[in-house]
């Protein structure tokens, strides 16, 4: 049987870790003067999980102003349109902002307030403690299919302070609500069926990321994001997971219109998206079936698995 | 013509100048005098008027940007270039393009539209006498939109010039 995904494993711990734990979050907004970002707790979201911890980021407008403010506006810049502002280290077109919406602030869209208190973090995918600066270069590295900027480098320094600067007033080590893609107990009612999601994508998705997958242009640049092909993101990018996608794509797509298609919509789309080909894991090693055992060992990777009579990532395409 | 509310047709985009037509003789988009014109036409000559506003020039007055634009932190720039996520409204410009120059064959330009027009038309998927938006995303959009936004969102992006080059959000 497949493994459990690592993410998951550490979910459930930390929710069980919330549940025993029986503290409250109050403190956070006492004593603090008129804190920017709200912290409210309730187990109704989630019975299961116990206590919940939601959490609303401060507004763009209250980024200081002064070098600090400089550096968050940077790291903002840096977000939303990151070829522009991080080109030395991006080997595509994507941007952050095309998987973390509101500019890294929509919950259940990955926010980065919700991603930041999670760090330092063991991580399953490279067998030890990861920093935030750490974790923001593996972006760099697969999302990107990019090169990893140093932890000291303006980029990382900068993506590093907008994050602290929205995550202000957030607990430490705790699972926010909103946090990450929701995809605790999101499983397909059936499996992810490739010719399903094609209808899905012809009828949702193609009017915006075209019936090629490779998203719209003006002027060279993305107003919509290719979702596969040479300028998406590597096969060792989380969002070739088909748990991620599937979660991304229930509660953020069509934009503007989250939470409209049918679970099985957006796991068979999930597939369709995810089973063409794209610009090879920067850990391959030479052999396909061995880095699909090595790192890709998964039932929500398609890496290795043929599809349609085509082995996905075969050949390994050179960008 | 702009203060009346008719929009710039001269290049837009050609399948959807057809498919307003189209739309327009088939009533999912209202307008006393476009629907008895278009009903009129051919298909034929639906697709030939449309081919031909798309390959006519855009007037230069509106490449110049304005010479009173609104404000860079106002509620119609916020609402353009942010958008209001806690109530699942994006950034105009993420799927009107940068500046709102337009996008394709299903995002028109915005930039440089009448006010007026922009307004009416907000307004018309509001009240649903405009319902031919692919996914329906104008008429939910627009559902969450007050007066005040409306006005403000119309207003900078008829200030916008043509050739604007904004960051993708």
């Amino acid at each position: 049987m497949n493994k459990m995904p690592a993410l998951l494993c550490a979910v459930i711990a930390l929710y069980a870790l919330n549940g025993c734990s029986g503290r409250t979050t109050s403190s956070v907004a006492s004593g603090s003067p008129a804190p920017a970002s709200t912290l409210t707790s309730g187990a109704a979201a989630n019975p299961v999980a116990g206590v919940q911890r939601a959490f609303t980021p401060p507004s763009e407008a209250e980024i200081p102003s002064g070098p600090l403010g400089d550096t968050i506006r940077e790291g903002r810049d840096i977000f939303v349109d990151t070829p522009a502002h991080a080109s030395a280290y991006v080997g595509n077109t994507l941007s952050c902002s095309n998987c973390h919406l509101d500019a890294g602030r929509l919950a259940n869209s990955a926010p980065l307030w919700g991603a930041y208190g999670m760090y330092p973090q063991f991580r399953k995918k490279n067998g030890h403690v990861n920093t935030f600066g750490e974790r923001l270069q593996g972006c760099f590295r697969f999302s990107m299919n990019g090169k990893v900027p140093p932890l000291d480098s303006a980029e990382i320094v900068a993506l590093e302070t907008y994050s602290w600067w929205m995550a202000k007033g957030a607990p430490v080590g705790v699972k926010l609500n909103g946090a990450g893609y929701p995809k605790q107990g999101f499983k397909p009612p059936q499996p992810p069926d490739y010719a399903r999601g094609e209808k899905v994508y012809a009828a949702n998705c193609a009017l915006c990321h075209g019936a090629d997958g490779q998203g719209q242009q003006v002027a060279g640049r993305n107003v919509f994001p290719p979702l596969w092909g040479p300028q998406s993101f590597n096969w060792g990018a989380g969002m070739h997971e088909l748990d991620n996608a599937a979660a991304f794509i229930k509660a953020n797509m069509p934009l503007s219109r989250g939470g409209t298609l049918t679970d099985q919509d957006a796991w068979d789309v999930a597939m369709f998206m995810n089973a063409h080909e794209r610009p090879q894991d920067p850990r391959y090693t030479g052999n396909l079936a061995e880095t699909r055992a090595k790192y890709h060992d998964d039932r929500n990777s398609l890496y290795g698995t043929e599809v349609n009579g085509h082995l996905l990532g075969s050949p390994p395409a050179k960008q | 013509m702009a203060g009346a509310g008719n929009p710039r047709l001269a290049g837009l985009n050609a399948a959807y100048l057809q498919k307003q037509l189209d739309d327009f003789a088939g009533g999912t988009r209202a307008s006393a005098m476009m629907q008895a014109t278009a009903k009129a036409l051919s298909e034929d000559e639906r697709q030939a008027l449309a081919a031909y506003y798309s390959k006519q020039p855009i007037p230069p007055l509106l490449a110049k940007p304005s010479e009173s634009p609104p404000a860079a932190d106002g509620a119609g720039a916020v609402l353009a270039t942010r958008g209001r996520w806690s109530q699942q409204v994006p950034a105009c410009v993420q799927c009107h393009g940068p500046g709102g120059v337009g996008v394709g064959e299903h995002f028109p330009p915005l930039a440089g539209q009448s006010a007026t027009y922009i307004e009416a038309q907000l307004r018309a998927w509001q009240r649903g006498t405009r319902h031919n938006d692919p996914l329906q995303l104008m008429q939910h959009l627009s559902a969450v939109l007050s007066e005040q936004d409306i006005q403000a969102v119309a207003e900078w992006f008829a200030a916008q010039p043509l050739t604007a080059k904004g960051a993708t959000p």
